[in-house]
């Protein structure tokens, strides 16, 4: 069901600008580990992130899942955004088995237990304009899981949910990504959210963008956030990101924070 | 502007869903008393026994069916609002029968008003003359905005989805659009064997481009991560057409269509004035010339009436087609 993915030497250029906004990304990720890409705004973690679900093409290096070298989208690894973007048009139910329907299979009973596993079971047959933010990202949950992917990448999924439902989401999906096996790349600016989930945190530097550092965070699942090894861990990652983004190394988002004149401990 | 992203999906919602909660709200707003009386008063030990509780009774499932202030609102908006609009525009017009009949320089032309009008239109109804009449038209009518909607959708996608195309049409299309639709008249009577055919072309010439750019409006309004989200749950091409594309700009298809509808039914009098020996254009002229001028008002007021009728069809797709808020 997992996949192993490994990220060989990526360097990445958009149209147009001279400077590349990735730079000799190298990363390996275990099957079924759970990894968080934290990093300030724009140094290039969306980027990675769309990289990894084929969406963007790296103009050197590539990007490898379970062996297979990824040139284009599949619904195999599959990727939620902050945006939940459901089609309006459709059901609840109908949003579920969007990719079943791409692929040409119907699987009701699978729908019926994804509604079930996201809690949304007797909102099956309701328009989805008329969930809330959370509700609706748990819907565009269940369609990712529907196709059974092997790779999950989120991209801050949770940032615009208020802090109960986001915590709630964050123990959920990842209590399902290890139930059904998932490998999962989280891309968060939120240093809570990266303990809250990962195995392994990777810290990204901007200009241009690579990975500066990793931590890994040995805690045990689910994460009790009241206790004194999540805040030590906490602690850790927040030290270890400053010293490596935060004191001037990390270019231009740490020229800012010393403009701002104050340091900024969040990574945002 | 991440909160703004984060609630903007559920934006259109609050329209569509609140509506019927929206009324209730109403009514607790502006309570009509003697409607709000038979619940307010509670069934106590000291209320008068027998026939006043089933008064009360009564007065109580009453209140619970018959919602005045709704009602009211109800009736205002769709019979008593309409009515009064119907009222000043016949006014006018008797206005104007009367002026025209008490000038002696005009009287020829009292056929014009309410009255001789309204009786021509029966005249035609009974015999039923005007379904000859109308039925022409509407086939015409009917068949250019068939060729404009087999037109202008496609190219109002494509053009929606590519910029390139949409630059190198611009041009032209701009310039194209601007020609009055009667100006190619002369045109499509050489290139086409039949009056018919003529004036079809001149409906779907006339009606291509609002839908062609409603059309291409809608594709370049929708939001690119829905492109995203199927690409990457393995939409093709078609896929994404039929799923993603076709759904998200129907109400815009249709809006153009409803533009299309009056401009088309606009140029479809005059086209008619030549040659063909059929439909609303034709026995318009065919009064004129026959100086029945009862039965040319009376055919004025049948166009007016279809055309209410197509624009309320056009409404209609619109609403079931939409999903977000109408504009
Ligand atoms: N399609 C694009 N074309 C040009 N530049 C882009 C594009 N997408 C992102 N960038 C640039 O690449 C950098 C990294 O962006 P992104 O990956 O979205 O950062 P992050 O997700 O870490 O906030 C930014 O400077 C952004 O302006
Ligand atoms: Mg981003």
């Amino acid at each position: 069901m997992s996949a192993n993915v490994s990220v060989d030497f990526i360097t990445h250029t958009f149209k147009g600008q001279s400077a590349p906004t990735l730079k000799d990304i190298a990363l390996n990720i275990h099957p079924g580990e759970q990894v968080a890409l934290i990093g300030r705004s724009g140094c290039g973690k969306s980027t990675l992130l769309h990289m990894l679900a084929g969406l963007t093409v790296p103009t050197e290096g590539c990007v490898h899942i379970r062996g297979h070298t990824v040139t284009r989208p599949s619904a195999k690894w599959n990727m939620m955004f902050q945006k939940p973007s459901l089609y309006p048009w459709m059901t609840v139910r109908r949003n579920a088995e969007l990719g079943l329907l791409f692929a040409g299979c119907r699987d009701t009973a699978r729908i019926d237990a994804l509604l079930e596993l996201v809690g949304l079971a007797d909102k099956a047959d309701a328009n989805v304009q008329s969930l809330s933010g959370g509700q609706q990202q748990r819907v565009a949950l269940a369609r990712s899981l529907a196709t059974s992917p092997e790779l999950l990448l989120l991209d801050e999924p949770f940032s615009a949910l208020d802090a109960f439902t986001r915590a709630t989401l964050q123990d959920e999906v990842s209590r399902i990504a290890r139930q059904e096996g998932l490998t999962l790349v989280i891309v968060t600016h939120d240093i809570d959210e990266a303990v809250a989930m990962a195995d392994r945190v990777l810290i990204m530097a901007a200009n241009p963008g690579r990975i500066a550092g990793e931590m890994a965070i040995e805690l045990p699942a689910p994460r009790e956030r009241a206790s004194a090894e999540y805040s030590r861990a906490r602690e850790a990652l927040m030290t270890t990101f400053d010293g490596l983004v935060g004191d001037g190394r990390g270019g231009a988002a740490a020229q800012r924070t010393d403009a701002a004149g104050a340091p900024q401990r969040e990574a945002a | 502007m991440t909160a703004a992203e984060g609630t903007l999906p559920l934006a259109p919602e609050h329209g569509r869903a609140q509506a019927p909660p929206r009324a209730r709200r109403g009514r607790a707003q502006s309570p009509a008393p003697h409607a709000e009386a038979g619940q307010e008063r509670p069934a106590s030990a000291s209320a008068p026994a027998g026939a006043a509780v089933v008064q009360r009774q009564a007065l109580r499932w009453h209140t619970r069916t018959f919602r005045w202030p709704a009602v009211r609102a109800f009736l205002l908006s769709t019979v008593a609002y309409p009515t009064a609009g119907i009222a000043v525009l016949l006014a006018l017009w008797w206005l104007g029968g009367w002026a025209i009949a008490s000038n002696d320089d005009v009287v020829a032309f009292a056929g014009f008003a309410p009255a001789p009008a309204f009786a021509a239109l029966a005249d035609m109804v009974a015999s039923g003359e005007v379904w000859g009449t109308i039925f022409p038209s509407l086939y015409r009518i009917g068949m250019g905005l068939l060729w404009a909607f087999l037109i202008g959708v496609p190219v109002g996608v494509a053009i929606g989805l590519s910029a390139a195309l949409r630059e190198v049409t611009h041009v032209p299309f701009q310039f194209l659009r601007m020609i009055s639709p009667l100006a190619w008249m002369p045109i499509a009577v050489l290139a086409f064997a039949t009056w018919d055919g003529a004036i079809v072309f001149l409906i779907a010439v006339a009606a291509v481009w609002p839908v062609l750019f409603s059309t291409a409006q809608g594709v370049r309004r929708i939001d690119p991560l829905w492109f995203k989200v199927a690409r990457n749950l393995g939409a093709d091409g078609w896929q994404m057409l039929r799923r993603v594309i076709m759904p998200a700009i129907g109400q815009d298809i249709f809006a153009g269509l409803r533009l299309a509808v009056g401009v088309a039914w606009i140029v479809l009098v005059p086209a008619e004035y030549l040659g063909v020996t059929s439909g609303l254009g034709y026995a318009i002229n065919d009064a004129r010339d026959t100086l029945e001028y009862d039965t040319l008002a009376a055919i004025v007021v049948v166009i007016g009436i279809i055309g209410f009728l197509l624009d309320g069809m056009c409404v209609s797709l619109i609403k079931h087609f939409s999903w977000r808020q109408a504009d």
